[in-house]
This record gives structure tokens, C-alpha cells and sequence, in this order.
């Protein structure tokens, strides 16, 4: 099909001189229209309708979001250096929104509108999964905000053309013939009134937000962001939970619409606001004259601009892509079935030529789809794709090729059933590994587990949202688009191509589609190992280790040594008691191991004061003496060397090394020289003896982000100078302030964290082979009862 | 009955296996036929009785030297130092030899009217000693009387408050000790002279001295000349420490050396058999070693280096001498040499050995791979006089269970050693020139050395360079039964039998080497002719 032909078409010599606005420009169909107007039709006019971003407006969208595109290529290399001037000749942009009413046009969008022929309105939710009352604003009231703008602003006697384009699913809920039928004379269709449907929307999501604050719902989300989170600190947890809300609100709406949807026979909520939307259009339409066009599953390009071009991840694609990767094992459908797709830029040349043609005195319906005329039966695309990643597979992390599951067509129940019980089983599993108190390498296990348990929720996601497509037995007929095609001069044919009857399905899939899914999912199509984990690691630890200045913040239990407050406060107790009562105070401190182990998750703050208070009483002097001891007995046999090891590499770079810890003072006296500043706990202390009540409290959560952060500042460094060490999501407030942020030893929650933020883990262990000593008791030895007295109080 | 002399078995078809040494365990070898086996003399009758002898010792001093209670006055500073953990090995069973002598020497000090006592611990670069191993080594009687008054010390070498630069010898050798010790008016030293290698001038100048003195004779120049340590006349690491010793006399330090022998009784009754030749072992030395054998295969590592480290040693006292430091040490050496000497006759292709659990740096502790090739290559390769008892070029094979382990409290600057350095480089030189300065000087070392109980950062360094002789020496290493990624580390070939060992070293030795092995513990010199 050439570009440029020397002779002017019938169809560009209609529209010359026209000017057409264009809504929905910055969509998969919508950047397609316009460059084919700019390319193929010289002598009209587009203006796009674009919504105003947050930080960009809306010429600024256009220039980066559809000019900028893959799309306009074609035509910047065939107008070399004119492109920029006949883009900016021809296409201008007004600010508007089909979301609300009178399309939000200022004055100067409104006379840019008014001087408007056509209008051809693209504009959609086309995700199948979003909210009812969002698809409803966009779908179903869009249309009828377009005709009643243009009804306001146009000459009664020169009313512009609407073109509406809609889905040839509108029309889907029955088996056998879908003619191009206005939707309010189907037969099979059960009428609503599409005003209650917006109020009942609308009023759904007053109170889904509603019921989202109920206590008890509150408190769920709560949970479950401590779930997820653990002892994260106030902020973050509120963050979170507010996160949960709306995503609970969004995903109540999104059943709303998928059930009220399917209770009337659409299959997706997309397809019946579009339904609704042209029922209100035809009801608001007064006397705008409009035609619409219903295109069925828009794939990528055939021919124009360029074979394959394809814009966004939509439909077909994340679960092409997920078949490949082997995660979709079984997907619904009938093989003998018709999979109804049609490439872009034959909807694009339908819908230019519609908009050549004009009205009719009455809306009329065209269907671009490819069921009737050249039907692509659902098997021999399953099987054409097979053969096809199996030739060209999809590589593993590992760099094996991945083996294509073979799909037996299963019905849609059996697949859904198959899925949920295993989400449902991965998703015990993971709660169950979580509450486990596992660390490290073990804690990873339950974010791989995480993983396969979202993968399987996507997986159901996909057959629950797509399946229904590959199980409708409507069949969308054209004739009236075949008829238009008919009456094309040999010229417009070749330039507007719109007869399916060109495709060759075989060539289309293999050679057009499934090149530029692949393409477009960047996934990794050869065994050489890419950018690994590892190497992704590597480059971070060199970043985490150079030369530059930097503030490297430890945290000090799992972090640096594998102990605790108690076990410390255990040793000590012992040190000076004879075996009796050192079997009595660490059974006492055994039993209550379960309870502390609660306050500690709880609130680390009222653990520490609460905890420290056994110290009452205690011979300071004597204790700090002890501690010395307590390091070489105990502490340095916990410590991790790797750990010691890096925080030794930092000074060695000059590196500014700090200590957080609620630990208290005396006790991490030893390793004082290891660090420029040690930010700890210390006791009150009155006659020589600790009053048990702490005098300095350590900063948690957000107050250790809030310390290092001003710590950073007085070193001159930015959030990029700060590497922070931690174990627990307790941390994660200071690890968010780090640029740099190392989980050491993730408990399973940091695991999954540090996972999907891409965070460098380390798994520093005790030193190789070293005595194990498993209760936190003053040297066992015999006789080593010696100097000083008893500290009375710290053995109560 | 008298002691047997040491002896060397040539195996021959009726030889019965050869015990050798296996970390904490111990493992029976067929030799080929025609090798040899090297066995220690059997231990010395014991002092019938020591606390007379020492008594006697101290009245009846060798060399120029006076009584040493006609060198104590009331209103004196004397000073008492001892050598610490790393002797005698395994520890010897209560009452410690040093609880004898330190005790019959504060006895005449009290006699003498001396109050102004302090007891030093002449730890060199080594850890510190714990309580219990204060008190095992003092008895309780002096540990209790000097500990809670402050009396009891541990050498810091790195205290700049409490050492004392007395000069250069005529080689430029910085000589700077203990500042106590320097100053006292008398210095008592109570040596265990558990090996040749033991006593002498290398007591004070070693034992109480700094790492800028001990650099000029712990340095891999010195090592490599010195051939072998057991040998003083051939070791320049003695003959530096004699250099200083005459300054530390000419400084006017005055010292009054005690030395002692032990025999070779090395293990408790229940271990017999590991110091008995293996064809003459009776019904219940083969009992003893089933018994002990079967339990350590189902031991854990740990506990099983628990059991051994409990282990006390019989060690009866040989001999005492006391007075000036030569004169003394000239007697010590003939004891020494009566007990451990063996004569062997001519070198060997292949050297074999099995190391035990103990070295005198792993004391109540772990046998890391440093100390592994430290024991081997610095130490039992050593024991011998005139010449090495593997031919240059030869290959030393040992066995050992080398665990990839390390105690950090005790080691900590061995784990970076291993990790970083060896990691790098086994080159001695290399190693001594590009890290052992950072690792002496390093902070967080020295805070742990002198608070801790962790060997000194340069230790690990030291322990390499012993090893350095060895090193020039051999033309290949193997290891029998080690953990492969540490044997390879320290450059050694690791091998799962001896029959494999035995191939390994075929490609530097040929197919028909000659072999020997050195049965020991019990310790002893090979007299290579």
C-alpha cells in the first residue's frame, strides 16, 4: 500500500479543507487516526482534544505523547525537514476532558471547536477492568458531552459530524448474527435506562467510600499494612493503609461494574457503558447528525504507518506475553471459536472514510471486524503462537529456553476454579511463612512464593477479564462497511484499505503481531545473561563503596551480630549468681520470650522502657566493667564478620559511620571504635546505681529517618550519600531515607520489600565454625565466679 | 626400667596401620612398604620431687648468677613474668609447673621482706588470658592474693604508658619492653621449655616486648634463615633475640631465668595408646581407640574440640634450672635434646604427618586454616636439626580436618587474613610488604588485642610467615582430608586419602619416593644425618 500517490484521491479531496477534531488523540487508535490524517489526507486540519496533565499542558502532551511517537516515523522521514512545520500548521490542540461537562473547553478551545467540521470521538476507558463509575463518566456520558457541547456551539443550520467510535462488543450478548444495527433496535438487548445506571454508579461510589472507613474495615486495612510492613512506624503505615482504602474502593468498583455488566450479558463492564453511551448519544443527539463506528479487538498494524506498530500494553498482548513466559498454563476459549481481531490501521482508514462520506440523515452503524468476511478461528492462533515461541522461546532468568504450555481449551469455570484454589493455597502459604520468624535466605522463599502468588493472580485476572472474548459466539457483521469499501475508487482502496478480506492471518501473526508484542514487552529473547540480578547488585555495592564521601548508618541487631536486648541483659544477670540462680533468671526470661517478642513487634519504643527497667538497682560501675566481658563471651561470638568487615571498608574510605541502636550505651561501649557516632540508649543513674529508667531514648521508626537525614545534611551530603543497614521493617523508614538502602538478613517482609525495590540484600552470618552458644549466660567455665560483687538488682 | 630411646620403623608386611593425627580425631594409614615412622623417645621418670628441685634451682643458680635470696631486699620492685597460654601444649593437669615455681619464688620474696610484687603474663603479640586460665596456670593461692589488687598484669604490647625503648642493637634492632619488667630491680622469668625452641634471651625479648621490637626478627628475612627454630645455633630468630637479650642485660635489666623440662607424657591414661607404638598396643589401647574413634565419627565438630581442649596433660617435670640466662638455658637445651632427639638417617622424598587438634595459638579455641599451616609448616616441619627432614624440593603432606572455621573472639584479624589477604596473594613477601602495616596499626585490632581477648592484628601475618622456610623449601603441600576451598586457599593441594595425597605428590617426586612420617605428639627432634 504506497503513501503518496500522484493522483488525489476521492476520499482526501472530500476532506481537504476540512477540520477535524479529534478526542481520545493520545490512544492506541487515536495517535493512529492522526498521523494517517496528517499523511495520507494533505489538505486537512486536526485538532485534538487532550486533557491537561498535572505538570504538562495540553500542547505539551500532544508534542511528547503523539507527535513524538514511533507512530510518525513514516512521515517524518518522508518530510525530512518540513515535518515540524507541517505539524505545526496543521495540528493544534485544545485543552478539554470528556470526563466532564461541557468537555471543560475554556473559551479560545471552544471557538476552536465551533470551527470544527467533523469531530471524531475516540475517546474511552478501554481497560476492561476499571472502575463502573470512571467508565461510566468516560463511556457512557462522554458521547453525549461531545454532541451536547457541539450542539451548543454549532450553527443549527451547519451541524458538524459526530463520529462516535464505540465496540462492536456492544452488541455481543447473543450467539449467531450481530448486524451494524442502531444499539436501540437489538432485539437481544435488555433496554436500561442509562441515566439511572450513571446515578447508580455515581452513588456506588459514594458508598463503597463510605463503607471503606467503617472501623472495622479500617482496621482490616491496618492490619494488613502491618501485615505487609510490620512495625514500619505511624507514617508509613498510614500511608499504606490509606493505599489499601483506595485500592479496596477502586477494586469494589471494578466488581460493581464487571457483575452489573455481566447480569445484563456484556461480558466487561467496557462494553456495556459503551452500550449505554450510545443508547444516551442517540437520546441526546437532538439534531447532530452522527454515525459510529464499531471496531471489534484492535491488534497492531498490518501495513500503515508501519507493519506491526502497536501503542500500550493492551489486551491480547500481557496475555500473549504471559503465555509465553509460561505463567498462563491453561486459558478458556473454544478452539473451533472466532477471536475477532482487526489491525489498527483498517479501523483508522474505516473511520476516515466514514468521516469522507458523511452523514446519513439518520445515525447508521459500521462494524469493522473480521468474523463474517475472514474469520481467524481461536485454535490456529493458539497453535500458530505455539509453534511460534517455540521457535523463537523466551529465555529464563537462568538463560533456559521456556517451554510453551500446550492449552486443551478447558471451559472458563474449570480454569477459574484451577486458579483461585491455587491463590488461594500460595496465599496460605505466604501468611503462613511470614508469621514464621525467618530471616535471610529463608525469608526470601516466602517472597518467591509472593511472587508465584501474584503471578497466579494475574493469571486469573486475565481468564476472569478476557475469557469471555474468546467464548463469544456473536458474529459481527459489515456489510454496510463492505458496502462503503465497494463504493471506493481503486485509489482510496489501497490508501484506506479496510476489507479484512486482505488480511493473511498466518503472515499477520507471525510476521506483524507477535514480533511487536515481543518487542514491545522487553522480555529477554536470548540465553545471554542481561543485566542480572547480580550484576544490578554489584553495581549498587560499587555505588555503596566508593571513593566519594558517604554516611553508612548500621543498625546493630540482625545487622551487625545475630543477638539482642534480652540476651544481653541475661548475660549480665548471670554473671555474678551461682548456677541455680542462673538456671532460675534465663528459664524466667525463656518463658517470657513469647510476650516480649509481642511488645517488641508492638512498639519497639515501650519495649526498650519497659524491658529496661530491670536494671533498676544495678551497680553501674560493675555492669560497665561486665560489658567489656559480655563483648568477648557473647557478642563477638553473634557478631557477623562480614558485617564488621564492610563497616571496616566504609572507614577505611573515610566514610562517616554511624550506630543506631536501642541497645544501651555501656553495652555497645566495646565497639565504640567502630564508629564516628554511636546514637544509642543510656539508664539514669543515682548513687552508683542504674535507676532503670532511660535518661536518653533511642530514636525509632521515622525518628532514625529524621536523624540521618540531618546527619546527612550536616555533612553537606544529599539523600544519594546515605547508605543505611537494617534487617527489619521497623527500618524501613531509615532505609527510605538512604539513597542507598542494604536489607542485611531480611525478615520476609524487608525480603519482599527489598525485592521489589530492586535494594541490595546481604546475608552476613556468624563466623564460619564459630561456638555456638546457645543461652546468653556468663562463661559456664567452673570457677569463674571472681571479682566484684553481685549486681542485686539486675538479677531480680 | 629405663626409657626407650625415640626409634624409626621401616613397615614392612607385618607393620600394622600408622596412627596419625587428625584434627580433633585421628585416622590409621597403611605406609607403603619401606617407608619409615618416626617415634619419640618415651617420657623421662619424673622428678621424684619437684618442689624440693625447684627450691634447689633457686638456691643453687647456674652461670654468674647469685642465689635469689641474695637478691632480694626488702623495698625491691620485683617483677615475676610467665609464659602464658601457648605452653605447655595440651595445658598440663594442676598444680601447672608455674604454680611451682611462681609460688616457691614468692615464697623467698616474702622471706626476703619484697612487698612491691606485680605478676606479668608475658603475652608478646598473644591474646590475653582469661581468668580461669590465669588461675589454672597461678593456682588460686597466687591468683586470689595478686588478681583483686591489681597485681596480676597482662603484657600490653600496645601501651605506650607501660614500655620502655632501651635501645638498637649493634644490627639497628629497636629493643623496647615491658616498662615494669624494664624497671624492676630484679625480673624473675618461670619459662616451660616444652620444645628446643623455647627459653633463652628470647623469654624477655620476645614474651615482654612490642611490635616495633618483635618486627625485626618476626618478618619472613628472619624466618627463612632461620634453620630450624629448634635449633638456636641456626636460627637467625635466635640469634636476633640473643642480640637483644645482651642489650637488655647491658641496659641493666636484671634477670633472673627460670626454665623448666617437661617429658613426654602428653596424654592421660585414657589416650595412652596415642603416644604408644602401634604394634605394641595392648587390648586396651585398641579398646581406647575404638571406643574414642567410633563416638568422635557421631561427634559434632564442636564438642568434639570441647572434649579434646579439656584434655590435661600429665607433663611431669623433667628438670629445673635457674639463674643467668645462657647458663641456664645451655642445661635446658641438653634436657630437652636428651628427651625429644632421635637420629634418622638421611632425608626423605615424601614427609608425612597428621596435626592435632592443639597448637599454641588455639588454645581453648579453634584450629583455623592459618593455624593449620602455621602447625604444619612452621612448626613440625621444624623439628629438626642439621637437615630438614624432607629433601629440598620435596613434598610435606599432612593430614587435617582444616575446617573453614574461626573463633572471633580469639581471631578476629585472621578471618580478614584468610578472606582478604590470602584471598589475594600467598606470596610471603608480597603479603609482608603491601599488608602487614595496615593490619598492625589497625585500630580496631589493637581495641580488641587490648581488650579482648584477640590475638594482635599482625598474629595472623607471623603465623604465615613461620611457615616461610617451609614455604622456600618444599615443592608442594598437600593436605589429606581438609575442607578443599580453605586448603586451596592457603595454595596447599587438597587430597581425600593418603593413597591420593601419595599420587598428588608423585608429579614433584616421581612414582617411587622414599616416605616418612613423623609420629607425633609426643614431640621430638629428628637428628636428620
Amino acid at each position: 500500500m504506497p503513501g503518496r500517490v500522484e493522483t488525489t484521491p476521492v476520499i482526501a479531496d472530500r476532506l481537504a479543507g476540512r477540520r477535524i477534531a479529534v478526542t481520545g488523540a493520545t490512544g492506541f487508535l487515536g495517535t493512529a487516526l492522526v498521523e494517517r490524517l496528517l499523511r495520507c489526507v494533505p489538505g486537512c486540519e486536526v485538532v485534538v482534544l487532550v486533557r491537561s496533565g498535572q505538570r504538562q499542558s495540553a500542547a505539551e502532551r500532544t508534542r511528547r505523547e503523539i507527535v513524538r511517537n514511533d507512530c510518525f516515523d513514516r512521515l517524518r522521514r518522508e518530510l525530512k525537514d518540513r515535518f515540524d512545520d507541517e505539524v505545526s500548521r496543521r495540528l493544534s490542540t485544545i485543552a478539554g476532558d470528556v470526563g466532564k461537562e461541557g468537555l471543560g473547553l475554556d473559551a479560545e478551545g471552544r471557538a476552536v471547536l465551533q470551527g470544527c467540521d467533523t469531530v471524531i470521538h475516540s475517546a474511552a476507558t478501554v481497560s476492561f477492568d476499571a472502575p463502573l463509575d470512571g467508565a461510566v463518566e468516560v463511556n457512557l456520558l462522554g458521547p453525549s458531552r461531545v454532541a451536547e457541547t457541539l450542539l451548543e456551539l454549532s450553527d443549527p443550520k451547519h451541524r458538524p459530524h459526530l463520529v462516535a467510535v464505540s465496540t462492536a462488543y456492544v452488541n455481543s450478548g447473543h450467539k449467531g448474527d450481530a448486524s451494524e444495527e442502531l444499539i436501540t433496535a437489538s432485539r437481544w438487548i435488555t433496554a436500561t435506562d442509562w441515566r439511572q445506571e450513571v446515578a447508580a454508579a455515581r452513588r456506588a461510589r459514594t458508598d463503597a467510600d463510605s463503607s471503606s472507613r467503617d472501623p472495622q474495615r479500617l482496621a482490616g486495612f491496618h492490619k494488613k499494612a502491618r501485615g505487609e510492613l510490620g512495625a514500619a512506624g505511624t507514617a508509613l503505615l498510614a500511608e499504606r493503609t490509606e493505599r489499601l482504602r483506595d485500592e479496596w474502593v477502586s477494586d469494589r468498583m471494578v466488581a460493581l461494574g464487571r457483575s452489573r455488566a455481566q447480569a445484563l450479558g456484556w461480558p466487561d463492564a467496557y462494553a456495556f457503558t459503551k452500550s449505554l453511551g450510545e443508547r444516551a448519544l442517540l437520546e441526546t443527539r437532538g439534531d447532530l447528525p452522527v454515525t459510529f463506528v464499531r471496531p471489534s479487538i484492535v491488534e497492531s498494524a498490518l501495513e500503515e504507518p508501519r507493519p506491526g506498530w502497536i501503542r500500550g500494553f493492551r489486551m491480547a498482548e500481557p496475555v500473549i506475553i504471559s503465555y509465553a513466559r509460561g505463567v498462563l498454563r491453561q486459558f478458556p476459549g473454544l478452539p473451533e471459536g472466532i477471536i475477532d481481531v482487526v489491525p489498527v490501521d483498517l479501523v483508522v482508514a474505516a473511520i476516515i472514510a466514514v468521516a469522507a462520506t458523511g452523514p446519513e440523515d439518520d445515525p447508521t452503524v459500521y462494524q469493522v471486524a473480521s468474523g463474517t468476511r475472514h474469520p481467524l478461528r481461536y485454535g490456529h492462533l493458539v497453535s500458530r503462537a505455539e509453534s511460534w515461541f517455540t521457535e523463537r522461546p523466551l529465555y529464563d532468568n537462568r538463560g533456559q529456553p521456556i517451554v510453551v504450555p500446550t492449552w486443551s481449551f478447558p471451559g472458563r469455570g474449570k480454569v477459574q476454579g484451577e486458579l483461585r484454589r491455587a491463590v488461594r493455597v500460595l496465599g496460605a502459604a505466604e501468611q503462613a511463612l511470614n508469621m514464621l520468624p525467618l530471616r535471610g535466605e529463608r525469608a526470601e522463599w516466602a517472597s518467591k512464593l509472593e511472587e508465584r502468588r501474584s503471578q497466579a493472580e494475574r493469571a486469573l485476572d486475565y481468564v476472569e477479564l478476557y475469557g469471555a472474548y474468546a467464548e463469544t459466539e456473536a458474529r459481527f457483521r459489515i456489510d454496510r462497511t463492505l458496502a462503503l469499501y465497494e463504493s471506493l475508487d481503486e485509489i482510496d482502496r489501497k490508501l484506506f484499505c479496510f476489507d479484512p478480506a486482505v488480511i493473511d492471518w498466518g503472515h499477520y501473526i507471525e510476521d506483524v503481531h507477535l514480533p511487536s508484542v515481543v518487542e514491545h514487552a522487553r522480555v529477554k529473547t536470548s540465553p545471554k545473561r542481561t543485566r542480572t540480578l547480580a550484576s544490578r547488585e554489584e553495581r549498587a555495592r560499587s555505588s555503596i563503596l566508593s571513593a566519594e564521601p558517604r554516611l553508612a548508618v548500621f543498625d546493630l541487631e540482625n545487622t551487625l551480630m545475630a543477638s539482642n536486648v534480652v540476651e544481653s541483659y541475661s548475660w549480665l544477670a548471670t554473671r555474678h549468681v551461682d548456677r541455680a540462680d542462673r538456671a532460675r533468671i534465663v528459664a524466667h526470661l525463656l518463658l517470657e520470650g513469647p510476650q516480649l517478642l509481642a511488645l517488641d513487634r508492638r512498639d519497639r519504643s515501650d519495649f526498650l522502657r519497659s524491658f529496661y527497667r530491670r536494671y533498676e538497682g544495678a551497680p553501674a560501675a560493675q555492669l560497665r566493667l561486665d560489658a567489656i566481658e559480655l563483648w568477648s563471651d557473647l557478642l563477638s561470638l553473634r557478631a557477623f564478620p562480614d558485617g564488621l568487615a564492610r563497616l571496616r571498608q566504609h572507614r577505611a574510605l573515610g566514610h562517616t559511620t554511624v550506630l543506631i541502636t536501642g541497645a544501651l550505651d555501656f553495652i555497645v561501649e566495646p565497639i565504640r571504635p567502630l564508629f564516628d557516632e554511636i546514637v544509642c540508649a543510656s539508664l539514669g543513674e543515682r548513687d552508683g546505681a542504674f535507676t532503670g529508667e532511660l535518661v536518653a531514648a533511642p530514636p525509632t521508626g521515622e525518628a532514625r529517618a529524621i536523624l540521618i537525614e540531618e546527619h546527612a545534611g550536616r555533612l553537606g551530603l544529599t539523600q544519594g550519600g546515605i547508605v543505611a543497614y537494617a534487617d527489619s521493617t521497623s527500618d524501613l523508614p531509615m532505609l527510605e531515607a538512604a539513597g542507598l538502602p542494604v536489607a542485611v538478613n531480611p525478615e520476609a517482609k524487608l525480603a519482599a520489600i527489598a525485592r521489589r525495590r530492586g535494594w541490595p540484600v546481604e546475608h552476613w552470618d556468624r563466623t564460619p565454625g564459630c561456638p555456638r552458644k546457645p543461652l546468653a549466660v556468663a562463661g559456664l567455665r567452673p570457677g569463674t565466679r571472681s571479682i566484684g560483687s553481685s549486681p542485686a538488682g539486675a538479677a531480680r | 626400667m629405663s626409657p626407650r630411646p625415640g626409634f624409626v620403623l621401616e613397615v614392612d608386611r607385618s607393620t600394622p596401620s600408622t596412627l596419625f593425627w587428625h584434627g580433633e580425631g585421628y585416622r590409621l594409614e597403611k605406609l607403603p612398604i619401606g617407608s619409615r615412622v618416626i617415634y619419640a623417645p618415651e617420657p623421662f621418670h619424673a622428678l621424684r620431687d619437684p618442689d624440693a628441685a625447684v627450691r634447689q634451682a633457686l638456691d643453687h643458680p647456674l652461670g654468674d648468677s647469685q642465689p635469689l635470696r641474695s637478691l632480694l631486699r626488702p623495698g625491691m620492685r620485683l617483677t615475676i613474668a610467665f609464659d602464658d597460654v601457648s605452653l605447655p601444649l595440651p595445658p598440663m593437669r594442676s598444680p601447672d609447673v608455674r604454680q611451682r615455681v611462681i609460688e616457691a619464688v614468692l615464697e623467698v620474696a616474702a622471706a626476703a621482706g619484697v612487698d612491691d610484687v606485680v605478676l606479668i603474663a608475658a603475652l608478646a603479640l598473644h591474646r590475653r588470658m582469661t581468668d580461669d586460665e590465669l588461675r589454672h596456670a597461678l593456682g588460686s593461692r597466687v591468683f586470689d592474693a595478686f588478681a583483686p589488687n591489681g597485681l596480676l598484669w597482662q603484657h600490653d604490647a600496645e601501651d605506650p604508658s607501660n614500655l620502655l625503648h632501651l635501645g638498637q642493637t649493634e644490627e639497628g634492632e629497636d629493643v623496647e619492653i615491658n616498662k615494669r619488667a624494664a624497671e624492676s630491680d630484679l625480673l624473675v622469668y618461670v619459662n616451660i621449655n616444652l620444645v628446643a625452641m623455647d627459653g633463652g634471651h628470647k623469654s624477655v625479648a620476645t614474651g615482654l616486648a612490642s611490635y616495633k621490637s618483635l618486627r625485626h626478627h618476626h618478618n619472613v628475612r628472619t624466618m627463612r634463615a632461620s634453620k630450624s627454630f629448634m635449633d638456636r645455633h641456626h636460627s637467625q630468630l635466635h640469634t636476633s633475640n640473643w642480640r637483644m637479650g645482651r642489650l637488655i642485660a647491658a641496659a641493666g635489666v636484671k634477670v633472673f631465668q627460670i626454665e623448666t623440662t617437661l617429658n613426654t607424657d602428653t596424654f592421660p591414661a585414657e589416650f595412652r595408646f596415642l603416644q604408644r607404638r602401634e604394634w605394641e598396643w595392648s587390648l586396651r589401647d585398641r579398646a581406647g581407640f575404638l571406643a574414642t574413634s567410633k563416638a568422635l565419627e557421631r561427634t559434632p565438630a564442636e564438642i568434639a574440640r570441647r572434649l579434646f581442649h579439656s584434655i590435661k596433660s600429665p607433663h611431669d617435670l623433667t628438670s629445673v634450672q635457674a639463674g643467668e640466662v645462657e647458663a641456664v638455658h645451655d642445661r635446658t637445651l641438653q634436657m630437652v635434646h636428651a628427651q625429644q632427639l632421635v637420629p634418622v638417617e638421611g632425608q626423605t622424598d615424601v614427609l608425612t604427618m597428621g596435626l592435632p587438634y592443639i597448637c599454641p595459638y588455639n588454645v581453648n579455641s579453634i584450629m583455623n586454616p592459618i593455624l593449620v599451616a602455621c602447625l604444619g609448616l612452621g612448626y613440625f616441619f621444624n623439628l629438626y636439626r642439621n637437615k630438614p627432614l624432607v629433601r629440598e624440593g620435596g613434598v610435606l603432606i599432612l593430614s587435617h580436618p582444616t575446617p573453614w572455621a574461626f573463633n572471633p573472639v580469639h581471631h578476629p584479624s585472621y578471618i580478614d587474613f584468610f578472606e582478604q589477604v590470602l584471598a589475594e596473594t600467598t606470596d610471603l613477601v608480597e603479603i609482608e610488604s603491601k599488608y602487614e602495616h595496615a593490619f598492625a596499626t589497625d585500630p580496631w585490632y589493637r581495641h580488641l588485642y587490648r581488650t579482648s581477648y584477640a590475638y594482635h592484628g599482625v598474629h595472623p601475618f607471623y603465623m604465615w610467615y613461620w611457615c616461610a622456610h617451609a614455604l622456600e623449601h618444599l615443592g608442594r603441600v598437600v593436605v589429606v582430608g581438609g575442607d578443599r576451598a580453605a586448603v586451596r586457599r592457603l595454595g596447599f593441594f587438597p587430597a581425600s586419602t593418603l593413597a591420593d595425597a601419595l599420587e598428588i605428590a608423585s608429579d614433584v617426586v616421581g612414582r617411587d619416593p622414599s616416605i616418612t612420617h613423623l609420629h607425633a605428639p609426643p614431640l621430638l627432634i629428628a637428628d636428620v644425618s
